[in-house]
C-alpha cells in the first residue's frame, strides 16, 4: 500500500478529461469553482477513440446547446474541423442539424490548451483509485501514487475506462481505449460502494492509410460550400475542407464475414455487454439483414497532419486477419493497409438511475457522474452530461440552487431526464425521436432557449450576452413588422408571386400571412417590403420559421404547458412510497428506485400508470406522507 | 393529463327526468360555446358567473340542434372543483343527452373518469380527508375495471384494427425518423409528402369507418339490445320485471314506434340494456310460437344479447331446443328458473346445449339469482366477449372520443402535408394520432418507436 499524502484542497475535482471531464472542468471553472481535473494520460485530453467527427441529427444540436450554455465543445470543432455539412437541409428547420468532420489530433491540442489557460483549473496526471466518502459525503479522491485530493464536489468522467477489456476476434486483454491504461482500482471501489453496475460494449472499425487507398473507386463526399460554425462566438470560418468518400461493401465482404462468424467475438460468447442497436458491427449488420447486399462504407480522413483514415461503417471485432480480408473485398480499399485494428470494448457502467437529474449520485452526496460511465454512447451526449455535472457540482460547492434541463428546455434535458427516470438497457444514443418536442429544440433556436441559464450561471460573458440580446430585438421587431405591413398586390408583387408560383393577390395582404404560404421565403418578403436595416442572416432565418410555423409551434408550446403544470407539482423528497396505500406494487418498487422529483417526470417511468399519478398527487396534496425519512 | 378539460353526465342514468353534462377545467367556458347557441349570440364566457342560460346545443359544423337546454355558468374558484365549471340541463334522455357528451369531447373536452370531478375539488383544496380516503377507492376501482375491459378488448376487434392503424402509421413514423436520424443512410426511401397523404388517408379513412359504427352504435346510446326468449311459463315476465325494477326504467316509451314494440331501458351494473319487444313477452307469451314470424326472426336477429330462460321444474322440450337452435351463434346468456321447486331439467344436456355460453340458476319468485344473472351480464360486457351487431365494438365513450381527436390529428396531418409543410412537422400530428390511438389500447410506450426503427432498418456506422 503506498502511503497516502495530502496534495490539495479544490472546489470541483473532475475524474477523467474525455468530452464529459472537459466540459466539467471547464464550466465549473469558469464559474469561478478551484477546479482539479484529473487524467490517467495527459496526452489523451479530449481524445477521440471512435469516429473523428461531432455532430449529426439531435447530437448537432446539444453541441449548440452546449455552446449556449457556455460550453467549450462548438468553439473547439469551429477552430479545428476539416468539413461541416448542414443536413436535412431538404426538411423542417427542427431537424436540420449539422455535423463536422474533426481534426483529432487539432481538436485534442486546442482542448488542452484551452484548459491550460484556464486559470481556476490544476490539470494534472494522476489515476484515481478511490473515492473518500465520509458520512455519505464524498470528499475527495485518492491517486494511484497516494495523493490525497479534497473538495466540496466530485464528477467521475471515467467513460469506458472502469474495467476496460478490449477483444479482437478471440483475443481478450483488460485494456482502455486505444490501448491505454483501463482504471480497475476504481471500478472495484465503485462496486464496493454498492453501485449497481452493468456491462456494456461498443466497438471501433479499423483504420487504413490513406495513401494506399484507390479513391477513384469511390464517390467524394465534400463539406458545404457555405461557412459553417457551432458556436455562436464564432467569427471565422474555415474554408480549406477535406472531402470524405463512399464505398460499399459488397457479396464477397458478406461471404468472408458468414465463413468466419464463429472467430467473431460477438457471436463466439466471448462478450457479454450489450451494445448498441444503433452502432452495431459489421458482422451484426450482415447477421441481421441478410438480405442486404451491400452497406455503406465512408471513409474519413482523422485530421490534416495525419494519413489514417477512418473506416466508418465497419466496426468489428473479428480477428486482425479477417478484418484484412474485409477491407481488401470493398472497392478502393482492395490494397488498404490496416494502421490499427478495429476492436470491441467492454466497460462498466452506472446504473444512471441511480442518479438525480443534477447527475449527482443518490448513494453518495456531492458525487457526479457523466459521460460514458452513465450508460451513453457519443461524445455529445457525453459533453452535455459533463456540462450539466460541472454547472451543478460548483453550484453545490458555492451552495447555490441546482440547474435541471426541461424536456422541453433542451436536448440535453431529454438525454439526462431519459437515463435518470427510464434507465437504459443499452448504450443510450440521443435520436430526435426521443425529443417530443423536437419542433421547438431547433438548432437555429439553441441561444434563445438557454442563453439566460448560461448568463445566469455565469457561465456566458456580458459580450456576448448583449450580442444575443441585440439579436433577440432585432427578430422581435422585424416579427412585428411583418404583422403590420400589408403588401399590395401591385404589378411586382404579382410578377414575382407568378413567378414562383404563387397565386395571384386580390386584396392586400399582411407580410406574415403571405409569409405562411409554403413557397414564400423571407427572401421574397424582403424583396417586397425590404426592413429598414440589412438584417444578419440568422435574425432573418429566426423571423421566417417562427412565422412560418408558428401553429404548429404553438400547438407544441401548449402541451409544453402541460408539461410544465406537471413539473410544478414537486414529491416531497423523503416521500415514503411504502405508506402509500392504493399504489400498484410494480409502480411502488419504480417511485421508491427513481425518487422522481416531480409528477412529471414520474409519470415518465415505465409501469408506473395514471391511477399510481393520480394517488400519488392526492397524497401529495392532502400533505399525508406517512413518515419522511429521517423523522 | 391531470389537468385539461373534462366532461362527463353527472346525474345517474335514469333517475329523474333532467340530466346535467358537466364541464370543468380551463377551457370549459371556451368548449361549451363552441356547442351552444344562446338568445341573441350571448357567449358564456362573458356573462356573469353563477348564473343560468337558455338555449339550444347545436352540432357545430351543421348547426343542427341537439337539444333544447339551460345552462349554468360558473367561474372558478367559487366552484365544486374550484374551476370553470359548466352545467347543461338535458332533457332528451338517455339519447340525447349523450349526443351532448359527445359533441363536448369532439370539441377537445376529455371524458372525465369516475371520481374525477371530485378528485379535482379535493386537489384543489375543496374536500376535506374523509371525502379524500373515498376518491381513491373510486380511483383505484376505475383502474381495476378499466383494466380488465382493456384485456377484454386486446381480444376484441377494435383493439386488433387499432393495433393495425398504429402500426400502419409507426411505419411512416419509423421511416421519417430514419430519414432525420440517418440523412445519408441510402437504404431507405426518402419518405415524401405525398406518400405521407396516401398513407394517412388510409388510416383516416379507416377511422371514420370506425367512427361511423359508434355513430349507429347501439350501446352507448340505445344500450345492448336485449332480448328474453322462453316457453311460456317460464317466468319472462318476472325476468323482466326483477331487472326493470331492481335498476330502474330509464326510458319508458319510445315515441314513434309501434303500439307492440315497447323498449323498457335498463342499467344493469353499468351495461346499458335495452330490454326489446317486451310488449310481445307480457301480453302474449307466445314467443315460440312468433319464431316462425318474421318478424320475431329479426327481432332476434338484430338482438346483442338473447336471455334464455328454462324451467328448471320441467324436462327439456322440444321447443327449448328449437330456442337453443334458434339463438345458435348469438350471445346468450342460459337462465335456468323456478329452481324454487323440484327438479326435472336434465342440466347436463343443457350445459351441453349452452356450451361455453354463462348459465344461471335463478328463482325470480324468491328473488334468488338475480345478482348472478347482473353479474353474468356485466361480465360478458366488460370482457369485451358481446359484440354489437355493427361490426366493431366502438362503444365506450373514452374510446369515441379518443377516435374523434385522432381523427382529427390526421385529418390535421393531412392538410399539412396538402399544404406542403415539411415532412418532420406533418410527423408531429401523425405521432399524435399514434399516440392517441394508443391510449385507447393503454399502449403509448415510446420506445416501441426506436425498436421499429432499428429493427425495420439497418443502421449505424
Amino acid at each position: 500500500m503506498v502511503k497516502k499524502f495530502e496534495a490539495g484542497t479544490f472546489d470541483v475535482i473532475v475524474v477523467g478529461a474525455g468530452h464529459a471531464g472537459v466540459e466539467a472542468g471547464l464550466a465549473a471553472a469558469r464559474m469561478g469553482a478551484k477546479t482539479l481535473m484529473l487524467t490517467i494520460n495527459l496526452d489523451m485530453v479530449a481524445f477521440m477513440p471512435c469516429n473523428p467527427s461531432v455532430g449529426g441529427p439531435a447530437k448537432g444540436i446539444v453541441v449548440r446547446e452546449i455552446d449556449a450554455l457556455g460550453g467549450q465543445m462548438g468553439r473547439t470543432i469551429d477552430k479545428t474541423h476539416i468539413q461541416m455539412r448542414m443536413l436535412n437541409t431538404g426538411k423542417g428547420p427542427a431537424v436540420r442539424a449539422l455535423r463536422a468532420q474533426a481534426d483529432k489530433v487539432l481538436y485534442q491540442q486546442d482542448m488542452k490548451e484551452t484548459i491550460e489557460n484556464e486559470p481556476n483549473i490544476t490539470l494534472l496526471q494522476a489515476m484515481v483509485e478511490e473515492l473518500i466518502i465520509e458520512d455519505g459525503e464524498c470528499t475527495g479522491v485518492v491517486s494511484k501514487t497516494g495523493a490525497v485530493y479534497r473538495a466540496k464536489t466530485t464528477i467521475i468522467t471515467a467513460g469506458t475506462f472502469l474495467r476496460g477489456e478490449v477483444i479482437i476476434g478471440d483475443l481478450k486483454y483488460s485494456s482502455g481505449p486505444n490501448n491505454q491504461q483501463p482504471s480497475i482500482g476504481l471500478a472495484d471501489h465503485l462496486r464496493g460502494l454498492g453501485f449497481d453496475i452493468v456491462r456494456f460494449k461498443t466497438g471501433t472499425p479499423p483504420r487504413v492509410n490513406s495513401q494506399t487507398i484507390d479513391y477513384s473507386k469511390t464517390e467524394i463526399q465534400p463539406g458545404d460550400d457555405v461557412p459553417r460554425a457551432f458556436s455562436y462566438e464564432t467569427t471565422e470560418f474555415i474554408t480549406d475542407q477535406l472531402p470524405c468518400w463512399l464505398t460499399y461493401t459488397n457479396e464477397v465482404t458478406h461471404t468472408i464475414i458468414d465463413e468466419n462468424l464463429h472467430r467473431s467475438a460477438m457471436y463466439s460468447g466471448m462478450i457479454k455487454g450489450t451494445g448498441p442497436r444503433y452502432c452495431p458491427s459489421i458482422e451484426d449488420k450482415v447477421v441481421r439483414f441478410n438480405d442486404k447486399p451491400r452497406h455503406q462504407i465512408f471513409l474519413e480522413p482523422e485530421g490534416r497532419n495525419t494519413k489514417e483514415v477512418y473506416v466508418q461503417g465497419l466496426s468489428t471485432s473479428l480477428p486482425e486477419d479477417v478484418q484484412q480480408k474485409l477491407l481488401a473485398s470493398i472497392p478502393g480499399l482492395e490494397k488498404a493497409q490496416m494502421m490499427r485494428a478495429g476492436y470491441a470494448i467492454e466497460y462498466d457502467a452506472i446504473v444512471p438511475t441511480q442518479l438525480w437529474p443534477t447527475l449527482e449520485t443518490k448513494k453518495i452526496k456531492n458525487l457526479y457522474t457523466a459521460g460514458q460511465i452513465n450508460g451513453t454512447s457519443g461524445y455529445e451526449e457525453a459533453a452535455g452530461q459533463g456540462l450539466m455535472a460541472g454547472i451543478n457540482a460548483a453550484r453545490r460547492a458555492f451552495n447555490q440552487e441546482e440547474v435541471i434541463l426541461s424536456r422541453s428546455d433542451a436536448y440535453i434535458g431529454v438525454l439526462i431526464d431519459d437515463l435518470v427516470t427510464k434507465g437504459t438497457n443499452e448504450p443510450y444514443r440521443l435520436l430526435t425521436s426521443r425529443a417530443e418536442y423536437r419542433l421547438l429544440l431547433r438548432h437555429d433556436n439553441a441561444d434563445l432557449r438557454l442563453k439566460d441559464i448560461g448568463f445566469n450561471i455565469g457561465l456566458v460573458s456580458n459580450e456576448s450576452y448583449d450580442r444575443f440580446n441585440g439579436k433577440k430585438e432585432l427578430i422581435d421587431a422585424e416579427i412585428n413588422r411583418l404583422k403590420a405591413v400589408m403588401i399590395k398586390p401591385d404589378q411586382k408583387t404579382q410578377d414575382l408571386l407568378a413567378d414562383i408560383g404563387s397565386s395571384q393577390l386580390k386584396d392586400g395582404i399582411r407580410g406574415s400571412d403571405l409569409l405562411r404560404r409554403p413557397e414564400i421565403t423571407y427572401n421574397h418578403i424582403k424583396e417586397l417590403s425590404p426592413a429598414d436595416a440589412d438584417l444578419p442572416f440568422e435574425v432573418e432565418e429566426q423571423v421566417e420559421i417562427q412565422i412560418k410555423y408558428e401553429g404548429y409551434i404553438e400547438k407544441s408550446l401548449q402541451q409544453v404547458d402541460k408539461l410544465k403544470k406537471m413539473e410544478n407539482k414537486k414529491i416531497p423528497e423523503g416521500i415514503d412510497y411504502d405508506a402509500i396505500t392504493g399504489i400498484a406494487s410494480e409502480a411502488r418498487q419504480k417511485l421508491r428506485d427513481v425518487r422522481p422529483l416531480s409528477i412529471a417526470q414520474a409519470s415518465r417511468i415505465s409501469g408506473v400508470n395514471p391511477a399510481d399519478i393520480s394517488i400519488l398527487l392526492v397524497y401529495i396534496e392532502q400533505g399525508k406522507i406517512a413518515k419522511v425519512s429521517g423523522q | 393529463m391531470e389537468f385539461d378539460t373534462i366532461a362527463a353526465i353527472s346525474t345517474p342514468m335514469g333517475e329523474g327526468a333532467i340530466a346535467i353534462v358537466r364541464l370543468s377545467g380551463d377551457e370549459a367556458f371556451a368548449i361549451a360555446d363552441r356547442v351552444f347557441r344562446g338568445m341573441g349570440g350571448k357567449q358564456l364566457e362573458s356573462v356573469p358567473s353563477h348564473t343560468i342560460h337558455y338555449g339550444h346545443i347545436v352540432e357545430p359544423s351543421t348547426s343542427a340542434v341537439v337539444e333544447e337546454v339551460m345552462v349554468s355558468v360558473m367561474k372558478g374558484p367559487k366552484t365544486f372543483t374550484r374551476e370553470d365549471v359548466i352545467e347543461i340541463n338535458c332533457h332528451g334522455g338517455l339519447v340525447t343527452v349523450n349526443q351532448v357528451l359527445q359533441l363536448l369531447l369532439k370539441q377537445g373536452a376529455r371524458l372525465a373518469e369516475p371520481g374525477e370531478f371530485t378528485k379535482r375539488a379535493f386537489l384543489n383544496g375543496r374536500i376535506d380527508l374523509s371525502q379524500a380516503e373515498a376518491v381513491m377507492d373510486l380511483i383505484r376501482a376505475k383502474t381495476d375495471r378499466a383494466m380488465s375491459v382493456a384485456m377484454g378488448q386486446m381480444e376484441g376487434r377494435l383493439s386488433k384494427l387499432v393495433q393495425s392503424l398504429r402500426q400502419e402509421i409507426l411505419e411512416i413514423l419509423a421511416q421519417v425518423e430514419v430519414n432525420i436520424d440517418y440523412p445519408e443512410y441510402d437504404d431507405v426511401e426518402e419518405m415524401t409528402l405525398s406518400m405521407m397523404t396516401e398513407k394517412s388517408a388510409y388510416v383516416r379513412s379507416e377511422l371514420q369507418k370506425l367512427l361511423r359504427t359508434s355513430e349507429q352504435g347501439k350501446i352507448l346510446r340505445d344500450g345492448l339490445s336485449t332480448v328474453i326468449i322462453g316457453r311460456p311459463n317460464v317466468g319472462k315476465s318476472s325476468l323482466l320485471n326483477s331487472l326493470v325494477h331492481e335498476n330502474k326504467a330509464i326510458v319508458t316509451d319510445v315515441p314513434g314506434t309501434t303500439r307492440d314494440v315497447i323498449e323498457e331501458y335498463v342499467n344493469v351494473r353499468g351495461v346499458p340494456l335495452k330490454l326489446v319487444d317486451t310488449a310481445g313477452i307480457r301480453e302474449t307469451e307466445d314467443i315460440v310460437e312468433r319464431i316462425g314470424v318474421e318478424r320475431s326472426r329479426k327481432v332476434l336477429k338484430e338482438a346483442d344479447l338473447i336471455l334464455l330462460v328454462l324451467n328448471h321444474a320441467e324436462e327439456l322440450s322440444e321447443e327449448d331446443r328449437r330456442l337453443f337452435e334458434a339463438v345458435k351463434g348469438m350471445d346468450f346468456i342460459v337462465i335456468v328458473n323456478k329452481t324454487d321447486l323440484p327438479q326435472s331439467l336434465n342440466i347436463d344436456e343443457v350445459k351441453e346445449l349452452a356450451a361455453h355460453h354463462p348459465l344461471v340458476a335463478t328463482s325470480l319468485l324468491k328473488e334468488q339469482g338475480v345478482d348472478e344473472l347482473e353479474e353474468a351480464i356485466a361480465s360478458l360486457f366488460f370482457a369485451g366477449s358481446l359484440d354489437a351487431k355493427d361490426s366493431t365494438y366502438v362503444s365506450n365513450s373514452r374510446h369515441i372520443a379518443l377516435l374523434h381527436q385522432a381523427l382529427q390529428t390526421i385529418e390535421e396531418a393531412i392538410g399539412g402535408a396538402e399544404m406542403g409543410t415539411p415532412v418532420d412537422m406533418v410527423q408531429i400530428d401523425l405521432r399524435r394520432t399514434w399516440e392517441i390511438l394508443g391510449e385507447i389500447i393503454g399502449d403509448t410506450v415510446q420506445e416501441s418507436l426506436i425498436d421499429q426503427l432499428f429493427s425495420q432498418f439497418c443502421l449505424g456506422k
